[in-house]
This record gives structure tokens, sequence and C-alpha cells, in this order.
């Protein structure tokens, strides 16, 4: 009796273990779409790249340019905000790379990141447009007051940025002063810092970034 | 599936390759399913060190003899590793938010039996009803255990990248308020009463705020 119960559970194991290869044979088999084939072929890329390959890395940042571009676009940010919100997803792809997981959808993970970025820039927009007066509006009221003060209000201007660069850590005040001010060159700067020019474009950006916050009143 | 608009991805190729000259080899993240078991095993690990004190007769006795105290310390634990769960799984883009709805079948099992428990006019054997002053007990034992697994669990995500960190930090507060009760019930010698029910209450939804108002912040460094 046993030996008879023994050898139907083999084979009820057996039965589902081929219906589970069948079903997944059947899965493998469909034609991959374009989009599902780039998808895989990212998570490759993003798989090598958390290996610390820097051509896979490349590539697939530089395929996800496009991807990110479009879900902005589709959450509304405005045309002149798309290339922002593609270089904070970039660096924020860059921070948080390791929370990457092969076996799943690149896309998902990417367009959750270009979403979340995508956002903050609308709120920062929003905020902004909320502080600022409509050019005409602000030339009509203010018009002759401008002008008297010009000069006055260009000083007080530069004080202001000379106080926000001042307060950036040191690496990033470094590449405002040298690449931005000095215009300087990367390879002139890199000679005179000791620094990489990878590093430096990366704290020119994080700079500019900080500042455009500071002087707009956003943290 | 998006189709990519590549028209102008030459102006970007100036941070892509800086980001490449940055790249270095990382560790991959744990999924949430792997982290969530760790979360359980530590539970159960300190369930034991309170079992090993207190023995597990009085907690038995209580529950043969009122089942409803039985319901609501399953669904304490079973809440308490399912927002575990939702906050590891939070802590990873591309996961579905919707996920956090499953903690409000274990969370209505833990509230309603213990509200249920109230409407019994007998007690539970081995038990009595608290005052209030020995329901400030619970509340210690739950604020001062919340505390350290809240700030366990908020470590635990230091490497992940939570989209909605107000979220997560709930179910992190929620996690380990109920990981919290979920041990009390080992050493609570006291029956289902409105008094110890608020006070339990009061205590978890202290633990949940604290963590929202500070967890979230915490959470938000990326």
């Amino acid at each position: 009796m046993s030996a008879v119960l023994t050898n139907a559970l083999v084979m009820g194991v057996d039965d589902a273990l081929v219906s589970h290869r069948d079903a997944v044979r059947r899965v493998e088999d469909q034609p991959l779409n374009d989009n599902q084939k780039a998808d895989l072929r990212r998570a490759a890329w993003m798989a090598a790249a958390q290996a610390g390959d820097r051509v896979a890395y490349e590539r697939v940042l530089g395929e996800s340019v496009g991807v990110i571009r479009s879900v902005a676009r589709r959450q509304g940010v405005p045309v002149d905000l798309l290339d922002d919100v593609v270089q904070e997803t970039l660096i924020t792809i860059h921070r948080v790379r390791q929370t990457y997981d092969p076996s799943r959808s690149y896309h998902a993970w990417l367009a959750a990141i270009a979403a979340r970025r995508g956002i903050d820039a609308l709120r920062q927009h929003g905020r902004r447009d909320r502080r600022e007066l409509h050019e005409p509006l602000a030339v009509e009221n203010h018009a002759d007051e401008h002008e008297a003060s010009d000069a006055a209000e260009h000083d007080q201007r530069a004080a202001v940025l000379r106080e926000a660069i001042a307060t950036l850590p040191p690496g990033q005040r470094e590449a405002v002063e040298h690449l931005g001010l000095r215009e300087r060159s990367l390879a002139e700067t890199a000679e005179l810092t000791g620094r990489s020019t990878g590093a430096l474009k990366v704290n020119l950006h994080r700079a500019l970034k900080a500042l455009r916050g500071r002087l707009h009143g956003d943290s | 599936m998006e189709i990519p608009d590549v028209s102008d991805t030459p102006s970007h190729n100036s941070l892509i390759q800086a980001l490449g000259a940055e790249l270095a080899p990382v560790r991959r993240l744990r999924s949430p399913l792997q982290r969530a078991i760790g979360w359980t095993v530590l539970l159960g690990a300190l369930a034991a060190l309170l079992v090993r004190h207190y023995g597990l007769t009085p907690m038995l006795t209580r529950w043969a003899g009122a089942p409803d105290l039985a319901w609501a310390g399953l669904g304490a634990v079973l809440t308490a590793i399912v927002a575990g769960w939702v906050a590891f799984s939070l802590g990873v883009p591309g996961r579905d938010v919707r996920r956090a709805w499953l903690v409000l079948p274990p969370a209505l099992l833990w509230i309603g039996a213990s509200g249920m428990g109230c409407l019994r006019e007998w007690v539970a054997p081995d038990t009595e009803v608290a005052t209030l002053a020995q329901t400030h007990g619970c509340v210690e034992f739950i604020l001062v255990l919340s505390l350290p697994l809240s700030a366990l669990m908020v470590w635990l995500l230091r490497r992940a990248y939570p989209l909605r960190p107000v979220l997560t930090a709930v179910m992190i507060g929620l996690a380990s308020a109920a990981a919290s009760a979920s041990l009390l019930e080992i050493c609570h010698e006291f029956d289902a009463a409105a008094t110890d029910l608020a006070m339990h209450a009061l205590a978890v939804g202290l633990v949940i705020g604290a963590n929202a108002l500070c967890g979230g912040r915490l959470l938000l460094r990326h």
C-alpha cells in the first residue's frame, strides 16, 4: 500500500515538474518584442555596471536618457526642465545603483526614479513660479527703480553669489572658481587641483545645483 | 513600456562620462524578502530570550482560556512581519507601492481581536484587569523596545532608496510597534480591557508618529 502511495506521489511530483518545465519553455519560446529585448539588454548592462564595468555603465546610462525624458514629459515636466530631470535622475541612479535587482525589470526601476525626480522638479518649479513675478508686470511696476539701482543691485547680487560660493564644500567651490569664474579648461583645472576631470564635472554639476537652490531659496 | 526618446542624448554625455569615471563596484542590496526573513529571525531570537525568562506556560494558559488574546497576538506578529517586509520593499525603486495595503488584514486582526477581548464579561485565566497605573509598564515596554527596533530598521534601509520616505517610516513604526506588542504578549499578565487597549494604542500611535516625523527625514538622505 505504502509503495503504491509512494509511486503515486513520485509520479505526481514528476508530472508537476514536467508541466512547470513546459510552462517555462512556452514562455521562453514566445518571441520578445523590441522593448523587452532592450529591457533585458539594459538589465544585463546594469548588472555588469554593479560589478564595476564602466563601458556597460555608460551604455546603460546613455540608453536611459530617452526613457527618463519620456517619463518626465508624461508627468507634465516643461521642456526647459527636462534636461535638469535627466541629470538629476542620472546622478540618483549613480548613488543608488546597488538597489537594482537584475532579475527584475530595469525599466520599472528607472521609471520609478525618473518619476520621483520629475515630481521634485515640478515642485521646485512651482515654488519658484510663486515667488517670481511675471516679467512684463515686474518691468512695468519697477522699470525706473530698476534702472536707477542697476549698479547697486549688480553689486548686491555679486556679493550674494560670492557668499553662496563660500558656503560650498571645498571640492565644489574649487570647481566653480576654476571652471565657472576663471573660465579655465577642464584639463587646466585638473592639473591645478590634482582632481580627475570626471570628479570636476560632477563637482561642478553639484555646485550649480546647490547654488541654484540657495539663490532661489530652495533647499 | 516607453519608446525612448534619444533625440539629445549627446548633451548628457559629459555627465555620463563623469559618472562612469567615478564608477566603483557595489554590493547589491539583498532582496526585501531576504531582509524580511532576517527581521523575522531577529524577532524570533528576542521572543526566545523572553520565553527563557518568563516561560511559555503563563502565555499558553491565557490563550487557552481566552482565544481572542491569542488571535490578537497572532495579528500583532503578522503585522510586524508584513510591515517589515513592506518597509524593505518600499526601499527599492519600482516595487509596487500598493503592497502597503497588505498590512491591513493582519493589523485588523490585531486591533479587532484586541477590541473583542474588551467585550468579554469574564476575565482571562492568570490575569487581572490592569489599572491605569499598571498599564504604564506596557506603554514603557512598547516605547523602549520600539526605539531600538525602529533604529535598527532605519539602519537596515541605509543603502536602500525609499521613494516614499514617510510611508516607509510609517511602516517601520508599525513593524517595530507591532513587534514590541507581540513580545509584550509573552510577559503580559493583564486581560484585554479598555484602559489597557487604549494605552497600547497610544504607545503604538506614538511610535508610528515619531517614525513618520523623524524616520522620513532620516530616510531622505539621497
